[in-house]
């Protein structure tokens, strides 16, 4: 299947090799390919179960891949923990929100920025010159991203407190303070009503056009993808079973039967 | 600028009026120790509410660590500045007693610092209860190896400290104890407050909360660990150290299973991840103690019973989770705390 897509730079920002997951005598994802370049906005689809979110947290650096190869910007991230390879500039958030719900909305982006903090216990301690100038740097950025995703009015708040569509967009918000390459979203429009998710579809369009990320979403509303994606890659039981464009995959007939029975589709 | 300061000016005022009533010998011995309890106290309940309270893991050995730093420091000073049975003559001039005692009890917190990564490392893998049997276990290790260890009494005790303490007020005549014991508390507050308030020290919350989300948005959480077991125990290992010179005596039966739980209450009865609240607590329990002092054992089934119904009727301790600003914010007016 041609890869139809706009590639602005040659460089891939995300390149997987024969990716491999096993638990115990489980194949969670298996041989699993992809190329990720420039600024596109690629999908990930697939009945439950199918290993999509193992895909993501493979990336991430949460498990390590019993076979093949991972490349963030062309750095191997086998034995990285995922700290380092959030670093190597990729961001994400989760199926189920986790946001730190016990610390305010502004403190949630704040701790986000430990990847290039610089400064440790020492500074912290003796407030140097170097803590002072960096908490300012991080406290004047974080307001400055809450403000363009509007949400510098909750800055006080606690996340548990605030709506579950904001919730999402805090967790999007938290994962782009990072200055992220790439952006993997974990299906964003999970638990969002047909308004909220109309603000999603914008809010990631909009994410799309502003900051200079690669996104790889994973979404069950089908509706969401097609309406965003330019590229789509379809799994099931680990497997690659479809990728192309949105219309490719509608019609495709493995996915028609692999969704056979879904009613998500 | 009286806001700025206000707090530097009450601590002030408080510490000058004890040192000078303890100087003039207005204030009875007996008192003097309560008083000095309070700040060693002040100091293990605190440490510990990092661990148990700012980082959610239930650590039930924080008198281990105690334990190492009241032994370094007793066994240090006394090799150093005081005429002993085991290690004969002072090795230097008990004249600079006065200026090396602050090292020496932060020797004693630096090798209480170090034996906290016998926690710490298990810590990477392990969490909760299963941490928590680890951290009783190294409270075990530590006090059975200086059970073992006759050379410093093994577990009949060491002392001598009063030695270095005379040897202080020899130098210059002041209620020398009550003063390192009043810096050192101050001290290991100000660090903490200042560790957990920013970007830096907001990870062990983070981990607290969510430790997968912390580990993937960049915090580097073993770093994190190990720095907060580190400090956590390197501050108790300070407390220890004061213990044991206040006490001019140490056994290793002191800092049991028993002692760690006595800390654990504090924190608890103060609320958890509230520094203010370990602070209050803190003061409160040692003057309950001394109240109680009268039951000699019957103590342990008041206080049991003071936590028992403090979990039933308030289990988030006194402060709750917050700080004493947050509490009453018109006190903010009038104090600020960095
Ligand atoms: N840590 C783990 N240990 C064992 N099995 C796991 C683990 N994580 C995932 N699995 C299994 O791997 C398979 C793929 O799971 P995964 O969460 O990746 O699916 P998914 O495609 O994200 O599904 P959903 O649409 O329901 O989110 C499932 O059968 C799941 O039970
Ligand atoms: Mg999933």
């Amino acid at each position: 299947m041609q890869q139809v897509q706009q590639q602005t730079t040659s460089d891939p920002i995300l390149e997987i090799r024969g990716l491999t997951q096993n638990f115990g005598g489980l194949r969670a994802v298996s041989d699993f390919n992809v190329t990720l370049a420039g600024k596109q906005l690629t999908g990930l689809i697939g009945p439950n179960g199918a290993g999509k979110t193992t895909v993501f947290n493979l990336v991430s650096g949460f498990y390590q891949p019993s076979e093949g190869q991972i490349l963030v910007d062309g750095v191997p991230t086998a034995g990285l923990k995922p700290h380092k390879v959030t670093a190597l500039g990729v961001a994400r958030t989760f199926q189920n929100i986790r946001l730190w719900n016990d610390m305010s909305v502004m403190d949630n982006i704040r701790v986000a920025q430990h990847y290039r903090l610089g400064y440790g216990f020492f500074h912290s301690a003796v407030r140097s010159k170097r803590y002072r100038q960096r908490e300012e740097e991080i406290a004047r950025e974080a307001t400055e991203l809450l403000e363009i995703f509007e949400l510098k009015k909750y800055a006080d708040e606690y996340p548990r407190n605030l709506p579950y569509g904001t919730q999402r967009k805090l967790e999007i918000a938290r994962a782009l303070s990072i200055h992220p390459k790439l952006l993997l979203l974990d299906e964003p429009a999970a638990g969002l009503n047909s308004s909220d998710i109309h603000e999603l579809i914008r809010l990631i369009r909009w994410i799309h056009d502003r900051f200079d990320v690669t996104i790889w979403m994973i979404e069950h509303h089908m509706d969401v993808m097609m309406e965003l994606c330019t590229h789509i890659k379809v799994i099931d039981f680990g497997q690659t079973i479809a990728e192309g464009t949105p219309d490719d995959i509608r019609n495709h007939p493995a996915v028609v039967t692999a969704y056979l029975g879904d009613d998500k589709i | 600028m009286l806001r700025r300061y206000s707090v530097h000016l009450i601590l002030a005022t408080l510490g000058g009026l004890v040192v000078y009533l303890a100087y003039n010998e207005y204030l009875g011995l007996y008192y003097l120790s309560v008083l000095m309890f309070m700040g060693v106290n002040i100091i293990l309940s605190s440490s510990l509410n990092l661990v148990n309270g700012y980082m959610g893991e239930f650590s039930c050995g924080h008198a281990g660590f105690m334990c190492v730093g009241a032994y370094v420091a007793s066994v240090l000073g006394v090799w150093l500045f005081a005429r002993d049975r085991v290690f004969g003559a002072p090795v230097l001039d008990p004249e600079y007693a006065l200026y090396a005692f602050p090292v020496i009890i932060l020797a004693g917190g630096i090798a209480a610092a170090l034996a906290g990564l016998l926690v710490a490392f298990p810590s990477y893998k392990t969490r909760g209860d299963y941490l928590a049997i680890i951290t009783i276990a190294a409270n075990y290790i530590i006090i059975s190896a200086i059970e073992n260890m006759s050379a410093i009494g093994g577990s009949r005790g060491f002392m001598g400290m009063k030695g270095v303490i005379n040897a202080m007020e020899d130098t210059i005549y002041l209620p020398w104890m009550p003063i390192w014991v009043f810096i050192f508390t101050i001290f290991s507050v100000w660090v903490i407050r200042r560790y957990v308030s920013s970007t830096f020290g907001k990870g062990v919350n983070a981990i607290s909360q969510d430790e997968v989300a912390a580990e993937i948005m960049s915090v580097n959480t073993n770093k994190i660990k190990t720095i907060t077991f580190m400090l956590s125990s390197g501050l108790a290992g300070i407390g220890g150290g004061l213990f044991a010179y206040i006490l001019g005596y140490v056994n290793p039966g002191s800092f049991n299973i028993l002692k760690s739980t006595e800390i654990m209450v504090m924190v608890y009865l103060g609320g958890m991840g509230s520094l203010s609240g370990s602070i209050l607590a803190a003061i409160l329990f040692t003057i309950l103690l001394e109240l109680l002092r009268p039951l000699q054992i019957i103590k342990w089934i008041v206080i049991p019973l003071v936590l028992i119904i403090l979990m039933q009727f308030r289990p988030e301790g006194i402060m709750g989770n917050r700080e004493l600003g947050q509490t009453f914010p018109r006190l903010k007016k009038f104090y600020r705390f960095k």
